[in-house]
């Protein structure tokens, strides 16, 4: 009876995204008010219906009903409650209904804060945004229903994948989904914008925090992705440059580039066309991500369904909303009215140089993950891109940005004083040096890589400090000014200053875990020893233990370091009920210097089992980066200027759009 | 100013000190050999490392998402034993990378080669960074000429209506910034 | 008002339709890509059209000689890899039998990576349409041919040339439409 009921609460919701996709539209292009104020209501119980279907499908696996085909295969009576409700969204049918319910959630967050925005700009975006969601309710109902029914039902489910029953499905796919959908929102807001023919500041002051929004939760995604492959694969790695990780990542690229353009369009009215350009293109690799993960198209260990009929209804959708709203852009972006001037060497000059540095690594991305498929499409053979070629294309574009990065803030906006930012930057530059060589020294490799990224992290976070420090005037005038100065500095400031330096942390991260990773994998007998890198692990024993659904062999490492007791690991390997593939559960202990980590794996002889044990330095350096880059763009979010529901001092704003 | 540069000298300093701390991060042992799983390592230490990164460059063709060096797969691990070997017998890198594409094909390859059927995909990057600088001097220099058209920076001609709400804009009390240093 | 342009009008336009260009480039890729008949994680054989690797494998039938491409020397073959640990192998065996009475091929089978004793069961049990089996304990000469897995199946020609490279459990359909006609036109 649930199941039905959250069937046809999708099916009404269908209906209503067709309402809320034509009427409020129409209503914009002939000026009829109640069917443009039809977008608020709609909206809402659009949020109304598609919440009611995603909570009759957790009830369902809450209630353990195998009757539904989704419980029965993602589901088990003895799966722990958490993962019985995060394994809603751990398959395909039920992750489509998370996506179209944040679509939801965005839609109806506008109608309702939205009080300042012009009628027809919010209309004309709902009505997008209702465009979207039918096209994504349609999908489910026709091709991938999360209430499809089974008969007889089964009495027992066939669980959920080990590698999928942890805390990481809690919380990696809703962030993620919250980023990607987040950008559907700005979509919508550059295709209403492209209809009506006028992009500016205002806009952008409208569009930035679903921006922000969309770029803070990917960012929380991707880093929460990354950490939870690294604990949980065994291997140590966090990034593999897998098609489906590029999926998300190219998003990203693409957001942080518009945020960044949205600024200079806020701050100077100019970089229009990019900005819309750069909305429609970031949910277009979003909708891109969704294709490549669902379709078939591409092997991935990441990938969910495989089946080319749904492959083809999301190119269909794809198609038409990448095609109309790029049609809609060669027409229309033309007769945008060009905007603010500035002299090439300026902060909007940095800007430029900093977005055209980030597309073409998007469009680097982009080419290596989509060239094998294009190669083999056409007949040319079959051709691995792996992370060799990133590191030979994508790097090298990233270090002109971080250098970048440092120069930019500290340039004025249309006309910027390069001399001076240097100067006041060379200090950092030097120490960026000075720690490179230091690091070149201390290592027995000799390679330059490390010491290369180190010196980027080193500048970067110096070069932020800098602009801090200079807004602040900070040694130039007393203390109590400088505090009031820290005080009254805009949360957006602060916002780009910890972004800026949870990147150049996550960098120093990266180059410590890439670079000087050490491992030790042995077949070891109970009351072996093994040293890594100072640090003596002492295999004491085997225990067999049980879980909630799984039993488990569960090791146990004494470590010390020179000597000193330092922390006991316990590394397990499961045996889940029903799934018969044993998982590994790596045993990491974290420092500021970075990660031990130990794993445990088959049996090699009657009293020794293949050991494996990791040094990762640095590594808890790129979650904590990571962490300050979302903190910093929530810090944004939350700026005065940005909050939707603050009453507009500006009355004039309701009667100008048109 | 010479006092204020001095100080600002060693706050600098001590943030550098403190974000040199990853230097300590910083290995100072050799591993262990290394065994993946029932593997026999190589005797030479040398000969073994080189042996384990050049198996990480190659693909396992069942467990696609890996490399040889990780994936369980009973070929992978038949892929590992003969790289041992040929690096034994004292095969140079490329040459156990154009035995194993002899029978395999390229997708065996982390690093996609550089061929023809390749070109778009290595030259492609730096194309569009090209394009792409070509565009950004392109938006630049008309940004030039306008500013010398309309003599100076000055703004573009706004209309009576939009010349109030950009004034209104203006003078919103914000605190703080607006403008940069 | 529009500020003077720099770069000139069709140059402008192409560059304001490059978006939705590369969409339709990437629609028709994807198009493609979709192709019901298309198993994205199937390689090429890099074997085909190159002589078969030279091998000398121990026989599954103690009385037999060695296997060696010497034994199929100026005949159209098939070579077929096979454990008795694979179950597609298990539910292809039947065809073998297709190929060696109804077409009159010589159909020599390669145990991967089994054990003998394994092997000789899973013939027992299933039929022997070998004219010979070799056992191939280590994979190597599985490896040669470039096997990804098992069950693989190799048509050679008169010169001992690989012409076909099949890394799927057989189906009646791919008999008559790919290998019947190939063979056909080898044996000429």
């Amino acid at each position: 009876m649930i199941a039905e009921i959250g069937h046809y609460a999708l099916v009404l919701a269908l209906a209503l995204a067709l309402a809320q996709s034509v009427l409020p539209m129409v209503g914009a292009a002939r000026g009829i008010r109640p069917w443009m104020a039809f977008a608020r209501p709609a909206a809402v119980a659009q949020l109304g219906f598609v919440g009611l279907a995603f909570l009759a499908l957790v009830t369902c696996f809450l209630r353990s009903d195998f009757s539904v085909a989704t419980v029965y295969h993602y589901s088990h009576t003895q799966q722990p409650t958490i993962y019985k409700i995060a394994a809603a969204w751990g398959n395909h049918e039920g992750s489509l209904l998370l996506w179209v319910l944040i679509l939801a959630i965005f839609g109806a967050l506008v109608a309702l804060l939205g009080e300042n925005l012009p009628p027809r700009l919010k209309a004309r975006a709902l009505s997008v945004q209702g465009m979207i969601g039918f096209a994504f309710i349609a999908f489910m109902l026709f091709t991938s229903n999360p209430f499809a029914r089974l008969s007889p039902a089964p009495f027992e489910g066939e669980e959920l994948n080990p590698l999928l029953q942890d805390p990481g499905l809690a919380m990696h796919p809703p962030m993620l989904y919250l980023g990607y959908v987040g950008f559907s929102m700005t979509f919508s807001f550059a295709v209403a914008a492209l209809i009506e023919g006028r992009v500016d500041a205002a806009w952008a002051r409208w569009v930035r925090p679903w921006t922000l929004l969309a770029w803070t939760t990917l960012t929380a995604g991707i880093v929460l992705g990354a950490h939870w492959a690294y604990y949980e694969l065994g291997w140590g790695g966090w990034w593999f440059w897998d098609p489906v990780e590029n999926a998300s990542f190219m998003p990203w690229l693409a957001g942080t580039a518009l945020l960044h353009c949205e600024t200079v369009v806020e701050k100077r009215d100019a970089l229009k066309v990019w900005t819309i350009l750069l909305s429609i293109v970031a949910f277009g690799f979003s909708l891109l991500g969704t294709f490549l993960v669902r379709s078939g198209v591409i092997t991935s260990v990441h990938a969910f369904a495989q089946d080319p009929a749904r492959g083809l209804f999301i190119l269909f959708i794809l198609g038409i909303a990448l095609g109309g709203s790029f049609a809609l852009f060669a027409w229309r972006a033309p007769t945008l009215q060009p905007g603010g001037l500035f002299a090439p060497i300026s902060r909007e000059g940095a800007l430029v140089l900093n977005n055209l540095l980030l597309g073409v690594a998007a469009g680097t991305v982009l080419l290596g993950t989509l060239y094998p498929l294009a190669l083999s499409v056409i007949g040319g053979g079959a051709v691995s891109v792996g992370a060799p070629y990133y590191a030979a294309t994508f790097v090298p574009l990233m270090v002109p940005m971080v250098l970048l990065m440092a120069i930019g803030p500290l340039l004025g906006w249309k006309r910027g004083d390069l001399p001076g930012a240097l100067q006041r930057l060379a200090a950092a530059g030097v120490l960026a040096c000075f720690a490179a060589g230091y690091t070149f020294h201390l290592e027995t490799g000799g390679s330059w890589l490390a010491p290369l990224g180190i010196a980027l992290g080193v500048w970067l976070a110096l070069g932020t400090l800098v602009e801090w420090v200079e807004r602040v005037k900070l040694f130039r005038v007393r203390p109590r000014e400088n505090w009031n100065r820290a005080r009254h500095l805009p949360r957006a400031a602060y916002g780009m200053t910890l972004a800026h330096l949870g990147l150049a942390i996550a960098i120093i991260g990266m180059t410590g875990s890439s670079s000087w990773k050490t491992e030790s994998v042995k077949a070891m007998q109970i009351g072996e020893s093994v040293t890594l890198d100072g640090y003596t692990y002492r295999f004491d024993g085997v225990m067999p233990t049980r879980g909630p659904n799984y039993l488990a062999e569960r090791a146990t490492f004494t470590v010390t370091k020179d000597g000193r007791p330092y922390t006991v690991l316990y590394p397990e390997r499961r045996q889940y009920e029903v799934q018969a593939a044993p998982t590994t559960e790596s045993a990491i202990q974290s420092s500021l210097a970075g990660d031990i980590y130990a794993v445990i794996g088959d049996h090699a002889g009657p009293q020794s089992w293949t050991v494996r044990i990791y040094h990762q330095p640095l590594v808890p350096w790129i979650w904590a980066g990571g962490f300050l880059m979302a903190l910093g763009g929530v810090t944004s979010l939350s700026d005065r200027r940005y909050r939707i529901g603050v009453p507009n001092r500006l009355p004039v704003v309701q009667a100008t759009g048109a | 100013m010479r006092r204020g540069f001095r100080v600002r000298t060693l706050g600098a300093l001590m943030l550098a000190a403190a974000l040199a701390l990853p230097a300590i991060a910083i290995p100072s042992a050799q591993a262990d050999p290394t065994i993946h799983t029932a593997d026999q390592p190589l005797a030479d230490p040398a000969q073994e490392a080189r042996a384990r990164a050049l198996m990480r460059e190659i693909r396992c063709v069942v467990c696609q998402s890996q490399s040889i060096d990780e994936s369980d797969a009973d070929i992978a691990a038949n892929f590992r034993n003969i790289v041992r070997e040929q690096i034994a017998a004292g095969r140079s890198d490329q040459e156990i990378l154009d035995y194993l594409t002899a029978r395999y094909g390229d997708f065996v390859l982390f690093d996609p080669p550089f061929r023809a059927t390749t070109l778009i995909l290595w030259v492609g990057p730096f194309a569009l960074l090209a394009l792409g600088l070509v565009v950004a001097m392109a938006i630049l220099r008309r940004q030039r000429n306008a500013k010398t058209a309309a003599g100076g920076l000055a703004p573009p001609d706004l209309s009576e209506r939009e010349r109030r709400r950009l004034q209104e804009l203006l003078t919103e009390p914000d605190s703080g910034a607006g403008k940069s240093a | 008002m529009p500020e003077e342009e720099a770069v000139s009008t069709p140059i402008r336009r192409l560059l304001y339709s490059l978006p939705i260009l590369l969409l339709a480039a990437f629609g028709w890729l994807a198009w493609r890509g979709l192709a019901p008949d298309r198993d994205p994680s199937a390689l090429p054989s890099a074997m085909v059209g190159k002589p078969v690797p030279d091998f000398t494998l121990p026989p599954l039938d103690a009385s037999n000689e060695a296997l060696s491409p010497k034994d199929f020397a100026g005949k159209v073959t098939v070579i077929n890899f096979f454990a008795s640990w694979c179950l597609p192998c298990k539910a292809e065996h039947p065809l073998l039998f297709q190929l060696q009475k109804d077409m009159n091929l010589p159909v020599y089978g390669i145990a991967f990576m089994d054990q003998p004793s394994d092997a000789t069961g899973y013939i027992k049990e299933n039929g022997d349409p070998y004219a010979k089996i070799g056992v191939d304990q280590n994979g190597r000469v599985a490896f040669n041919f470039g096997v990804q897995g098992v069950p693989e199946t190799f048509i050679l020609d008169r010169q001992g040339i690989i012409r076909y490279r099949l890394a799927e459990p057989l189906d009646p359909d791919r008999i008559t439409s790919e290998i019947a006609p190939l063979v056909k036109s080898l044996q000429q």
